[in-house]
């Protein structure tokens, strides 16, 4: 049996009347990078401050690292790499002293210092600006020298939160790349987003959360499989054929979506009786389906 | 593969989160120690002068003093509250709220309780020295030095201690910046005023002697004159008493209040 790098058993988060978090089960192996998917709202950037001990769950267990949350919040940290949502980088200080404050927060021996500010400047390709002011860099370099911040004390595990938000498709990739390249030396990942691709592109195993709680959990492909089938069919057309086309799909069972456009019959692999144009299955579908068309 | 291999149980205060935060600060001083510096000395140096002079030439001597070195000691504990109530005030607020910073330093092995005392710690360093500069100011006009000025920076650690945990305290119950102007107006002024810096405070009413013995900025201004003007009596260690208690109930009340601003 492979370990959990972290369990959470029946967690609980309420602020007020409101629960967050409502019951969520989550399990990821050491080793593999896990993908918190959801939409705005659905509790996962409360889930990944549980995890740092920022925030106190009111009922449930989590354990990150083996580590007991919050009892043993202290020793999870010390192993623990986070990269937050919002850029928290002190702009006035150069790429390398903001690098060189973190080895001293995490803990990083004298001697290993300098190393391990360099394997880090590397990581984010900023060797050469070591000594550009932070506010001076331009939006894709900074992110990356925020995670590779994250990353000096050589984490065993690395909390990634919405690490690509509010980015031009063309730094996104950039960061991809630099997550994958952790994913195959071994690191353990949580990354919570809520663009599709990336969970599909760069997790091993997605878990979709909806109002708090786990909607669904597996690789990606068999979470298409499973709630999606292989095929979708889009029907377009005005709003009278959609809702037409919703209530016979309806009535043989199979399961729809709106995509603004069109109507997306989910498992219509062997279907026929609806014109539209197929193609085959997505995440998105799934998402979609499982998180419900409104978001509240 | 095993995950981890536990390690001993860490313990609540510990040297090296301290050191974390503390070079945190360090290293960003040596991008605004102009500004910090300037603000820090200027102003002091400012009233030193204006009163110093405006009334000086008024007032010949006060208590048994120049009223320039009356004044020139009396500052001294001005300059510790401007360098160390007000940054810990606007610096905490901003770090929490605006920049965030405090979210990355208790994602790591930090706790707040190691984080405020750390701010803290920082603070009343940067007191203690510029806390000297009114006293500095006042030799050229006619102060003379003595060793027992040595205490003075330490009267300003231990005074910039409280200072500091007390703008730490209040940047952590505020809901907002602007909430701030209330304790400017209702609660450092007049402590500022009525602390035996520009006026004795025996003159007084007997009232207005009591309260002003309950003025943590009172006992600084005599510490640092009894220092000064070497007068150093047992009635002083009381006072330094009444800094460590000021110290330590809004350290843990300045905790507190940033444990429940940081963790939700």
């Amino acid at each position: 049996m492979s370990e959990l790098a972290i369990r959470l058993r029946g967690v609980v988060k309420r602020y007020g009347q409101i629960s967050a978090v409502d019951g969520l089960d989550v399990s990821v192996p050491a080793g593999t990078c896990v993908g918190l998917l959801g939409p705005n709202g659905a509790g996962k950037s409360t889930t990944m401050r549980m995890l740092t001990g920022q925030s106190i769950a009111d009922e449930g267990e989590l354990e990150v690292l083996g580590f007991r949350m919050p009892d043993e919040s202290k020793q999870a940290r010390a192993l623990l790499g986070v990269t937050p949502q919002l850029d928290n980088l002190d702009v006035t200080l150069t790429v390398e002293q903001n690098l060189l404050v973190f080895t001293y927060l995490y803990r990083v021996p004298r001697r290993e210092r300098k190393e391990a500010i360099e394997r880090s400047l590397e990581l984010a390709r900023l060797g050469d600006r070591r000594d550009t002011r932070v506010d001076r860099l331009s939006g894709g370099m900074r992110r990356r020298l925020l995670i590779a911040r994250s990353l000096v004390h050589r984490p065993r595990l690395v909390l990634l939160d919405e690490p690509t938000v509010g980015l031009d498709p063309q730094i996104r990739q950039e960061l991809w790349a630099l997550i994958d390249r952790l994913r195959s030396e071994g690191t353990t990942i949580l990354m919570s987003t809520h663009y599709i691709e990336e969970a599909q592109r760069l997790a091993d195993t997605v878990l979709i959360m909806s109002h708090g709680k786990a909607v669904a959990a597996g690789p990606p492909a068999e979470l298409v499989t499973e709630h999606a089938g292989d095929e979708v069919l889009e029907v377009y057309g005005g709003p009278s054929r959609l809702a037409e086309v919703e209530r016979e799909a309806a009535a043989r069972g199979l399961s729809t979506r709106r995509t603004g456009t069109s109507v997306a019959v989910l498992g219509a692999g062997s279907v026929d009786g609806f014109e539209g144009e197929r193609r085959p299955a997505n995440l998105e579908d799934v998402f979609v389906l499982l998180t419900g068309e409104e978001i509240g | 593969m095993a995950v981890v291999a536990r390690q001993e149980r860490l313990h609540r205060f510990e040297r090296s989160a301290l050191a974390g935060v503390l070079v945190r600060e360090v290293v960003n001083f040596s991008s605004y120690w102009r500004s910090a510096t300037f603000s820090s000395t200027v102003e002091p140096t400012i009233y030193l002068l204006a009163f110093g002079f405006g009334f000086g030439s008024l007032v010949a001597k006060v208590g048994g003093y120049d009223y320039v070195q009356f004044v020139g000691t009396g500052t001294v504990a001005t300059a510790v509250l401007f360098s160390s109530a007000f940054p810990a005030m606007f610096g905490t607020f901003v770090k929490y709220q605006f920049q965030r910073t405090y979210d990355a330093i208790l994602a790591a092995p930090v706790d707040t309780e190691e984080l405020v005392t750390a701010e803290a710690l920082w603070i009343a360093t940067r007191a203690g020295v510029y806390g000297c500069v009114p006293m500095i100011v006042a030799m050229f006009f006619g102060l003379d030095p003595r060793w027992e000025m040595l205490v003075v920076p330490l009267v300003g650690w231990l005074a910039g201690f409280g200072w500091g945990c007390f703008g730490i305290m209040v940047a952590g119950f505020a809901k907002s910046i602007e909430n701030f102007s209330y304790i400017v107006s209702a609660v450092l002024t007049p402590l500022f005023l009525v602390a035996g810096t520009f006026f004795p405070l025996n003159r007084l009413p007997r009232w207005a002697q009591v309260l002003g013995e309950a003025n943590p900025l009172h006992h600084c201004v005599q510490l640092v004159r009894d220092s000064a003007f070497g007068m150093l009596g047992w009635i002083d260690l009381l006072r330094v008493g009444a800094l460590v208690v000021f110290g330590l109930v809004i350290w843990r009340l300045g905790i507190f209040a940033m444990q429940r601003k940081l963790i939700d």
